[in-house]
């Protein structure tokens, strides 16, 4: 504990002139007047791809045409209208069993418009890593869950309590070789955002 | 005079004129992408502007905010340690790991890791350590630190990279293309992370209120490394916090923007607490800020959140790589927060720039870093070290030829009798570095003094 003591201490000795936190809310920013159209431009821009499905009906359809395309076959799925899966986290005991996972179809909280991302809570998963270790996601979200921009979204984030949540804009990249853009530098390969009503 | 410090390694670099081009031309880009993201939001400076403020206020509470984030990363079950320095810091993340008998760590990109150079201290006592990022991977193999906190590997070409790669996790020889080998690292990063039994991130943002921490990458490095191995280490400057969840929004709109050109990273992952059945551990880690924050002229620049945007836009970091600065943290930031650990050794980095300001225009947090580039030189000059005195004995001279109307003009006339007739031997010997590259200016056949005294004749 001494250290602690010891660099509290040294903060505090250093006595910078006190300042003021910005009280205000940040100034409004741009309010899109299709919120689910850009957020089909921007999930595009970053990798990603969007599907709007009117039911859930529907939802279960595209999404097993998803399965088809990357030719899924071990698929978790967290969102019982969108199809059951062939493998229920609850039944995996290990998260490192999850290696080899085609597909996840997961619950997103809500949408940002302005960026393209996705909030994912992962506290109802017995397995948080399942949205990076499987090789291809699909985030399904409600047409009315999706805000402007990210002050709205931090605005709705709540921790009461230990959790893991976290914003996923497309497909996992890198471009750290000469800058060239590569899809699926660790974790999926491809990310679809289906925008449910 | 110049110093040898940085511009030696730097005339190195620039030698090879093609990669010199090359290196440019990349980080050019990488500037453009962010003005084009700039560009699109209105409310930009108005960002910028609140950010700055955030940091500020953050600063003048530090350790109220430090504490208040302690209370509550425990009270959501993370375990919060303290370290004054790289070595305390060292010993406190081999102690987690020896006391569990772990001896695979997985790490995603920490430049604070760099900063107290863990991956030696921890191979040295037996545990195999694995940088994750791609472009970290890339500098781990090669034996080589980052030449950039955002794009570590971006003065190596794709064929060294392949090369490197046949060499060290057996992709076929001579291939170099990104995607093959960008996927070849995928399935050897695949088998550590499935392997390790602890991963190290480090921290973008903690936030006082939640007790929360933040982590940004596009690879998924992160959450790879923190998802399945039970033992997440999360090391974290001091100067991280944010006060509140909120501003959080200010600070991720500006970081991705700023620093390659994206909206928002591919994931901005946020931990409260351990994930079930598992731990975290948040050590907290000062190692020289506490000083720079008593100092009135540099606090500043522990607002920097490390995009990178400085390096990507000082015309001196793009034609001299980041390799030439000596120092974990390169570019504009690295130059005025190195000197502040040890002027002696790094003496020559604030000279390494033509103050032209660009990294104060592009800086999401607005530290004047052209500003604090000057004063770093003042201060430097007034205590001079080593390479520096030349510089003192030269600014003297011309104090006293500025001084003196005589010496200034009997200066002026030698000067262009020197240029005019000087062999040129003499005129481009070693003492004219401008010359090296350039032609010294033709001496004008009238001076504007002359000019001047003659001026309203020959003008109808």
């Amino acid at each position: 504990m001494a250290s602690r003591e010891e660099i509290l201490a040294a903060l505090r000795g250093a006595a910078v002139p006190a300042q003021p936190l910005p009280a205000e809310p940040p100034a409004a920013a741009v309010r899109y007047p299709d919120p689910v159209a850009r957020l089909a431009d921007a999930v595009r821009a970053v990798g990603g791809g969007m599907v709007r499905t009117p039911s859930a009906a529907e939802l279960a359809r595209e999404v097993a045409a998803l399965a088809g395309r990357v030719h899924a076959t071990r698929i978790v799925s967290e969102v019982p209208e969108a199809g059951g899966g062939t493998l229920r986290l609850t039944e995996v005991a290990d998260p490192h069993d999850l290696e080899g996972v085609q597909l996840a179809v997961l619950p997103g909280a809500f949408a940002v418009a302005e960026t393209g991302a996705v909030w994912l809570p992962t506290a109802a998963f017995r397995h948080r890593g399942v949205f990076v270790i499987a090789e291809h996601l699909a985030l399904v979200v409600r047409a009315d869950a999706i805000v402007n921009d990210m002050h709205e979204a931090y605005a709705r984030l709540r921790f009461d309590g230990p959790g893991f949540g976290v914003f996923i804009d497309g497909p996992s990249k890198t471009a750290d070789i000469e800058q060239a853009l590569v899809i699926g530098a660790h974790g999926p390969r491809s990310c679809t955002v289906f925008v449910v009503g | 005079m110049t110093s040898p410090g940085h511009a030696v390694p730097a005339a190195r670099f620039a030698a090879n004129e093609e990669r010199a081009h090359w290196h440019d031309g990349a980080l050019w880009l990488v500037r453009q992408k962010r003005d084009r993201m700039a560009g699109e939001l209105p409310e930009w400076e108005e960002l910028r502007e609140r950010a700055a403020r955030i940091k500020a206020h953050t600063c003048s509470r530090l350790a109220e905010y430090l504490e208040a984030f302690e209370r509550e990363a425990t009270s959501r079950g993370a375990k919060v340690h303290w370290a004054r320095d790289a070595d305390e810091h060292n010993r406190i993340v081999h102690g987690i790991l020896a006391e569990r008998g772990i001896t695979r760590l997985v790490k995603s990109k920490s430049m604070l890791t760099e900063e107290c150079h863990l991956n030696p201290y921890l191979i040295a006592r037996g545990i195999e350590v694995v940088d994750t990022d791609l472009g970290e991977r890339i500098v781990q193999l090669a034996g080589e630190p980052p030449s950039h906190i955002v794009l570590p590997a971006i003065h190596k070409k794709k064929e060294e990279i392949g090369e490197l790669f046949h060499r060290t996790i057996g992709t076929e020889a001579g291939a170099s293309d990104p995607t093959y080998l960008t996927g070849a690292a995928r399935i050897h990063l695949r088998e550590k992370f499935l392997a390790a039994q602890a991963g190290l991130t480090g921290v973008n943002f903690a936030v006082a209120e939640t007790g929360g921490v933040v982590v940004c990458t596009n690879e998924g490095n992160a959450d790879m490394g923190t998802s399945f191995p039970p033992v997440h280490i999360a090391c974290m400057g001091v100067e991280k916090l944010v006060p509140r969840l909120e501003d959080l929004s200010v600070f991720i709109r500006l970081l991705a923007r700023s620093a390659t050109g994206q909206p928002i990273t591919t994931y901005t992952s946020h931990f409260h607490g351990p994930m079930a059945g598992g731990e975290l551990h948040v050590v907290i880690v000062d190692n020289g800020r506490s000083r720079l924050l008593a100092d009135e002229a540099f606090r500043g620049a522990l607002a920097c959140i490390r995009c990178g945007a400085c390096m990507n836009t000082c015309p001196v970091f793009r034609r001299s790589g980041g390799h030439s600065y000596g120092w974990t943290i390169p570019g504009p930031i690295g130059s005025v927060l190195a000197p502040g650990r040890d002027p002696a050794a790094h003496y020559s980095l604030p000279f390494a720039s033509s103050l032209c300001g660009s990294c104060d225009d592009v800086c999401p947090v607005k530290i004047p870093l052209h500003d604090h580039l000057l004063e770093r030189r003042r201060q430097l000059v007034a205590a001079p070290a080593r390479g520096l005195l030349g510089k003192r004995f030269t600014m003297r001279v011309a104090r006293m030829v500025l001084g003196s109307r005589a010496l200034y003009e009997l200066g002026g006339r030698v000067a262009r009798l020197f240029l005019r007739h000087g062999p040129r031997w003499l005129l481009y010997g070693p003492w004219n570095v401008w010359g090296r590259q350039r032609e010294l200016p033709p001496a004008p056949v009238r001076t504007f003094r002359d000019a001047w005294r003659t001026r309203g004749t020959g003008h109808g």
